[in-house]
């Protein structure tokens, strides 16, 4: 008989909480938007926050609510913005993909040290020590701070500097807040000429602490043909907008500071079927590296031509490919 | 024993955490910010004051004239399992920002031995329902006190040096150890 009663009373709680919770589950219903699912599911959910959203679900709710644009994850490729725009049914508007790059070249075998640092091995810490121990008061002190926090696994240090690559950085932007001498910044992916320096000090001061350090001699703002870099401080800073990659500068430079493959230069190829002999391009190349009479088929010098790609634009045909 | 110094004891001469080490758990898993562990304890609050008033009902109403007396334990944890679910689905939908604040919480704290170590406490200890109403509001504040003084402890010791073989887990159970010895200092209290 307690038998009975106990096991009724335990079943009959049981199957009272069970309906009721049966019934709040429909009266309580709550229609989860399929668009906030579907976006979820389009985002990286590696939850890093580079939004500034807490976490990708969140992301999630305001792109569905239209509080944040289809764009807003720094870290989606382009599908993924697409995917994301066609399921909020707009078109995506995709801002040039960046990467973060450090600005600064000064490996262990290039820049010289202020002191032997041997404390705790993180950027911050010996930040706190005198700015660091690299002599240069710009210079990546490459003891990984920046390389703990890329979930992405895109940051290594190599010779006592942070190298990052940009096959694999997504852009979120957690290397730049992280790192204590800020010589971390975001360019454009297709960039490959970049001055690979912050120094603003006189060229003096900074052939003794760095070996490849840019001196602001000026001599690539001289030789740019399309005014895209300029030395203002001491520094020489490149307009990306109006930089066409050309290397021009890279060869320039006394202290190797540009980056950019000279090998990877391309070289502007004429097809002779479509031109037609109207001369623009030969007045437009800033080297003087194409050759032809008005009226007859036009020819690259393929020593003097940069690949700058000004030809190819110019051209009324779209006679001229880049390769 | 007056309800005020009934209030002092729950809340922090019989600390639930330091003294009575009932919600370890998330005492240590929710701890590492001020404001999470400032919502698990708030929730912690809102939930065993709740499952306390019922299944001091259920107990007086249905255990104990059928003397059934021995089945506190299932019969509570079934109550408050199921009530916490309630609970949950309820505020889905009648209060979204306090689910949005509550909501990861909510479900950790069902299976959490603070509440039904609250819960059972009043039974056993006799209280009328005003007692055991303010037993179940003051220990779950004790919990909020205890994890946001030691969320604040962890946010420092984050920023510390800590030897590499104590980082993580074990400095935070030493803080735990030596924050529990602190409080034993109130054991001689009496009001």
């Amino acid at each position: 008989m307690v038998i009975v009663s106990a096991v009724g009373v335990l079943g009959g709680i049981g199957v009272i909480c069970g309906a009721l919770l049966a019934v709040a589950a429909k009266m309580f219903h709550v229609p989860v938007d399929q668009k906030v699912m579907d976006v979820r599911n389009a985002l990286p959910g590696a939850n890093c926050g580079g939004c500034g959203y807490p976490g990708c679900d969140n992301l999630a709710n305001a792109i569905a609510t239209g509080a944040a644009p289809v764009n807003a994850c720094p870290v989606c490729n382009s599908d993924a913005y697409e995917k994301i725009a066609g399921i909020m049914g707009v078109t995506a508007s995709i801002g040039e993909k960046k990467v973060a790059h450090v600005m600064c070249r000064g490996c262990d075998s290039n820049a010289t040290k202020k002191y032997d640092y041997s404390g705790y091995h993180d950027c911050k810490a010996a930040a706190a020590v005198a700015g660091g121990n690299k002599s240069c008061d710009k210079g990546c002190l490459g003891f990984g701070t920046c390389f703990e926090v890329c979930a992405f696994d895109a940051i290594s240090i190599v010779d006592g500097l942070a190298v990052i690559d940009k096959e694999k950085c997504t852009s979120c932007g957690k290397c730049i807040d992280v790192c204590p001498k800020a010589v971390i910044s975001l360019v454009p992916y297709k960039q490959d000429v970049i001055v690979e320096c912050e120094n603003k000090d006189f060229g003096k001061a900074v052939k003794e602490v760095c070996k490849v350090g840019c001196i602001g001699c000026k001599m690539c703002e001289k030789n740019c043909p399309f005014d895209a870099i300029h030395v203002e401080n001491n520094i020489a800073k490149i307009d990306y907008e109006k930089c066409t990659q050309c290397m021009i500068c890279v060869e320039k430079c006394p202290t190797t500071i540009i980056s950019g493959d000279l090998l990877k230069r391309k070289k502007a190829f004429i097809e002779e079927d479509k031109c037609i002999g109207c001369t623009i391009c030969a007045k437009k190349c800033p080297v003087g590296a194409i050759e032809g009479e008005l009226k007859s088929k036009h020819k690259v010098i393929e020593d003097k031509c940069i690949g700058c790609g000004e030809c190819a634009s110019k051209c009324p045909k779209k006679a001229i490919e880049m390769k | 024993m007056s309800l005020f110094s009934l209030f002092i004891t729950s809340f922090i001469v019989n600390n639930i955490i330091f003294s009575q080490f009932l919600g370890i758990c998330p005492f240590l898993g929710v701890s590492k910010k001020i404001d999470t562990a400032a919502g698990m304890g708030l929730a912690v609050i809102f939930v065993i004051v709740l499952s306390s008033v019922i299944t001091y009902l259920v107990q007086i109403t249905i255990l104990v004239p059928l003397g059934l007396e021995y089945l506190q334990t299932i019969a509570f944890i079934l109550i408050i399992a199921a009530l916490v679910q309630f609970v949950e689905m309820f505020l889905k939908k009648s209060s979204p920002g306090l689910y949005q604040a509550l909501g990861i919480y909510l479900p950790l704290i069902t299976t959490n031995c603070a509440v039904l170590g609250v819960v059972l406490i009043n039974i056993q200890k006799e209280y009328t329902f005003i007692e055991s109403l303010v037993n179940s509001v003051a220990t779950p504040a004790g919990f909020l006190l205890a994890i946001v003084l030691f969320a604040g402890v962890r946010e420092k010791v984050d920023s510390a040096d800590v030897p590499e073989s104590l980082k993580g887990s074990p400095i935070a159970l030493v803080a735990a150890g030596l924050m529990s010895i602190a409080f034993l200092g109130f054991s001689g209290l009496s009001i």
